[in-house]
């Protein structure tokens, strides 16, 4: 199953990398959105895919008894995901004040530092 | 010893602050802390002087075997008395020297670290310590150069000292570094005694090699010598103390202190005195062409400083007791000398030109006399104590035929210098336009001091080779050495040599326009040395580094993600087949349909949003392909992530569709060969991560951490959520940057939005 | 975008939303939930609110800015370190104290006021994103 995976990941990464090497400010976005679930799916997957149960405890319990999938990756993508959520409302912010201020979408047009 | 450099650099701190609150007598106040180290070393003397240096040790980073450790034995001694010493009378002569000098406060802060650094260089018994204060010798002599940094020369001079002194000092911490290595203690008492075991080892020579790159940038040793004569850019008393006493012998100190463990061999002795010698006529024969007062002398600092490494290179025992006795006899009169050339350009209003003085003797009777008494003791003239020392380095160097006349050579032209800077502006005629008055009472102190101590030394030699010369070589040579000095040895080759010198000497003077003229038609020959390198390689070094910024730094996003990622590709790649490709046991799991169902979902929604023509459609593909993600964690047993995903998903839908709602439609369409090859890069990478994830699933990653995690987070933590326990418990300082991160791009896109420019700012 | 049938959902949905923030907060400890989902859930129905009426109504309904919100949900996050290390452990060690209340047990702890501030911070960056970007123009 794996084998799958990564090649959804490898799509994830090229489409995302495809869009953002795109001249659009807003393609440039998407591309980044599609990246971040490529970085967060090729976690998840590369941690290993223990197939058990969630890492919640029943009730009354101290241990697993069955081994549950791997918490840790778990972790490192919540946060990630929403990390990533607050990146993209900056990027959104940032791009739709440049595109006010420079009057261009166009991100080959954007070389210059100065106004 | 921590203390004394303690108060030193307290002192340095204090500076503008005492500056500020007693503008008048800031240097006499300040030269306290250098005076109350001359007392405590004179105090220690009679111990040192018998041989036995005094330790002392305290721990500093104990994880890292870093000890803040001093000794001080007979070279340190010698050392250590000149740094404080010249270091007082500098500090007074500042003073008078800057008098109503806005930036007095900087100058005496920065001169007054410099001494702390230099008097920690030559105390530290620790490599590390040693390296530590060597560099900030380094970084103070910058500052001081480039004390008038509003002059463009000053800048330059003080950057090329900084850059070679600074390149040296990292060839310095290799060698350093190897030679912890190799002894098996930082300690430089420890890495003495294993001077046997040292000099068979493999590394010796790149030991070697590295040291001495550093000591001979230090101490301007041919071919590194350029950068000492244009420092004469600072200011006088920052060039009599650095530039010809302290600063510049570092390396000859360093050498010399380890010579036990490095020196005897015949690489050693080779490279010392071919180095030593070379710089030492080069250093001379420069001179003779110089005519600005401190150029002459910096150009008989590198030569003297080559005689130095010379003798240390011959290293018999009569060599480095006339090495020991040379470098007091130096520090005497060219400080002096240094002082003397300030006070006249001081009083003179800026005359820096031996040619265009002269008659000052009505004028400046005071300086006269100084200036004579140094300057003779700089020619060698008895009954000085220069005179004294160059008897003795005769007698070192034997009946060697080109050492003699190499002696004689540049013996002449130190008669030269010395009667050029101490003789000649005060006698001969006045020019018109020249008026002067004498130097002020604080800045006569050093001059007196070091001049009539150039007398004095040489009346007082016998003790003087006793307490000071004597243990200093000892400890040069690592065995005890009694000095036996003589201001009359009698009538014999030595002295015979010596005044013929002296002769010489004169005569050079006489011909004095002479070598000026030489130097004149020799200028651009001169102008090709070293100091050219140094000017082409910085050159280079700036036409590279634009050249490289012109082609990695395009403005243009494509080129820099191109550049990123097929770096990242290639360096992933190269990992990959040094590995050998895919190896181990994979850990795969079975295939499942619902899985493979979501997977081609998955694709196919990417390939739509990467192929729609509107920006609606894309970003519901690209929710599509954030809701799969919600069902593969699902399925993978992460419902935390599920539910984040899915509530995420929805929310970045509709952030974009309000703020799309604002930007335009796509338009700018890139020619189809640009969009093939970003094709062609994008479908590389995403095989190659492919790749890498495979490849990952073949290592077999430890799972310590994830089942401590699992094990102990009801009992630690109390919390059978183990994912959400991690996030708030285990690693919650983590969590707490992360929600801090999120704060600040919140804050960022706020300020971003909100705050618009007003009509007289530019956006 | 002013459509009758999502502001009647908006108005249903709403309170449900808001208790079902806070329930998914304090149960994250032990079962899927926890600060981060919680303070999105409890984002989410302003935004639906601003979405089905307008910002404007959405802030006043909130009546604090949701910067001092978040701002408030750092401060509280970081403060839940410090009793860890008046105890004399380290920074964000865990204090547990045991709540014996008449009918149940309570387990209290720093790292659930550390869940509280994710909450209260996550809540107020995503609205203090989306007002200004609903805002725009």
């Amino acid at each position: 199953m794996e084998a799958v995976l990564a090649m959804v990941i490898g799509t994830l990464y090229g489409g995302g990398l495809y869009l953002m090497m795109r001249r659009n400010l807003v393609q440039l976005i998407i591309g980044l959105g599609l990246l971040s679930h490529g970085a967060n799916l090729l976690i998840f997957t590369a941690g290993g895919l223990r197939r058990g149960g969630a890492p919640i405890l029943a009730e009354g319990e101290t241990h697993f008894a069955a081994a549950p999938s791997d918490p840790l990756p778990q972790a490192l993508i919540l946060t990630a995901i929403v990390i990533s959520f607050a990146v993209t409302a900056f990027a959104l912010a940032l791009f739709l004040r440049t595109y006010q201020t420079t009057g261009t979408d166009d991100v080959n047009a954007l070389k210059e530092t100065d106004p | 010893m921590l203390v004394l450099l303690t108060i030193c650099f307290a002192a340095a701190l204090l500076a503008p602050l005492v500056h500020r609150a007693f503008p008048r007598r800031a240097g006499t106040l300040l030269a306290a802390a250098p005076l109350a180290v001359f007392a405590w070393l004179g105090a220690a003397l009679p111990e040192v002087m018998h041989g036995h240096p005094r330790v002392e040790a305290a721990p500093w980073v104990e994880g890292l075997g870093l000890e803040a450790a001093f000794r001080l034995d007979g070279l340190s001694m010698l050392f250590a008395l000149l740094i404080s010493g010249i270091g007082a009378l500098v500090l007074l002569y500042t003073q008078g020297y800057f008098k109503n000098h806005p930036q007095q406060g900087r100058f005496l802060m920065v001169i007054t670290a410099f001494m702390a650094s230099m008097l920690g260089v030559v105390l530290a018994d620790h490599l590390l310590l040693l390296f530590i204060f060597w560099e900030l010798t380094s970084f103070t002599s910058y500052l001081l150069i480039g004390f008038n940094h509003e002059r463009a020369e000053a800048r330059q001079a003080a950057l090329q000292s900084l850059l070679v002194t600074v390149l040296g000092g990292l060839f310095l911490l290799a060698g350093l570094i190897l030679l912890a290595q190799v002894a098996g203690t930082w300690r430089l008492s420890g890495i003495l005694g294993q001077g046997d075991a040292l000099r068979e080892h493999a590394l010796y020579l790149p030991i070697l090699a590295l040291v001495c790159i550093g000591a001979f940038t230090k101490s301007a040793q041919f071919p590194f010598h350029f950068w000492l004569p244009n420092a004469m850019q600072a200011p006088t008393p920052a060039s009599a103390y650095l530039h010809s006493s302290t600063m510049v012998k570092a390396g000859v100190y360093l050498l010399a202190r380890l010579h036990p463990a490095l020196g005897g061999t015949e690489a050693w002795s080779t490279l010392l005195t071919a180095v030593g010698a070379t710089t030492f006529l080069a250093g001379a024969l420069l001179a003779l062409g110089q005519h600005v007062l401190k150029r002459l002398l910096a150009y008989t600092t590198v030569s003297a400083l080559g005689a130095m490494v010379m003798l240390l290179g011959i290293g018999t025992t009569d060599t480095l007791k006339a090495m020991a006795g040379f470098i007091l006899a130096h520090a005497f009169y060219k400080a002096a000398l240094f002082l003397v050339a300030g006070g006249i350009t001081h009083e003179t209003g800026g005359e820096t030109s031996v040619d265009q003085l002269g008659g000052l003797r009505r004028a400046m009777p005071f300086t006269f006399a100084c200036a004579l008494l140094a300057g003779l003791s700089m020619g060698g003239f008895p009954p000085f104590f220069g005179f004294v020392a160059k008897e003795n380095w005769l007698h070192a160097i034997g009946r060697h035929p080109g050492l003699v006349a190499a002696t004689m050579a540049g013996g002449a032209a130190y008669v030269l210098v010395g009667l050029s800077v101490g003789l000649k502006p005060f006698i001969g005629r006045r020019p018109e336009h020249l008026h002067a008055h004498e130097i002020p009472w604080s800045m006569r102190a050093g001059p007196l001091v070091l001049g009539l101590g150039s007398l004095a030394l040489a009346f007082a030699c016998g003790p003087a080779g006793h307490a000071l010369i004597g243990p200093a070589a000892s400890a040069v040579a690592g065995e005890t050495l009694p000095v036996h000095l003589h201001l009359w040895a009698g009538f014999n080759p030595c002295l015979a040599i010596s005044l013929a010198t002296l002769v010489l000497g004169i005569g050079c003077y006489a011909a004095r326009p002479l070598f000026g003229r030489a130097a004149g038609r020799l200028a651009p020959l001169v102008r090709l040395g070293p100091d050219a390198a140094y000017r082409g390689l910085l050159a280079t070094t700036l036409r590279f580094a634009g050249w490289q910024t012109r082609m990695l730094q395009t403005g243009i996003l494509r080129d820099y993600i191109r550049i990123t990622v097929l770096t990242a590709v290639a360096l992933v790649g190269a990992a990959f087949l040094h590995a050998g490709g895919i190896r181990g046991e994979a850990r795969l799991s079975p295939l499942s349909l619902r899985i493979g169902l979501v997977s081609v979902l998955m694709v196919l929604a990417t390939f739509t949003t990467i192929l729609a023509k509107s920006r609606l459609r894309s970003i519901m593909s690209l929710g599509v392909v954030g809701y799969s993600m919600a069902l593969l964690f699902t399925f993978h047993g992460a419902p935390d992530l599920a539910m984040t995903q899915l509530v995420i998903e929805t929310l970045t839908v509709i952030l974009m569709a309000l703020a799309f709602h604002h930007l335009p439609v796509f338009k700018h369409g890139s020619p189809a060969r640009m969009r093939a090859i970003d094709a062609a890069i994008a479908i590389g990478v995403g095989a190659a991560v492919t790749v890498l994830v495979l490849a990952a699933l073949h290592v077999q990653t430890p799972t310590e951490v994830s089942d401590y995690y699992l094990d102990h987070s009801q009992a630690l933590a109390h919390g059978r959520n183990v994912v959400n326990v991690i996030i708030v418990d285990f690693r919650g300082l983590d969590t707490l940057g992360e929600i801090t991160v999120m704060a600040i791009a919140a804050i960022g896109a706020y300020a971003l939005l909100k705050l618009r420019p007003g009509k007289g700012d530019t956006p | 975008m002013t459509s009758i049938i999502l502001r009647t959902a908006t108005r249903y949905m709403f309170p449900p939303l808001l208790v079902f923030s806070v329930y998914v907060l304090m149960r994250g400890h032990n079962y899927p939930g926890g600060g981060f989902v919680g303070g999105l859930f409890a984002g989410s129905a302003f935004v639906l609110h601003a979405l089905a009426y307008d910002v404007a109504s959405a802030r006043r309904l909130l009546r604090l800015d949701p910067r001092d919100i978040a701002t408030g949900g750092l401060a509280i996050a970081l403060l839940s370190g410090l009793p860890g290390l008046l105890d004399g452990g380290a920074f964000m060690h865990g204090i547990w104290w045991d709540l014996h209340l008449p009918g149940f047990e309570l387990h209290l702890g720093t790292p659930m006021i550390f869940d509280i501030g994710v909450y209260f911070a996550v809540f107020g960056v995503l609205l203090a994103l989306v007002f200004a970007l609903g805002e725009e123009g």
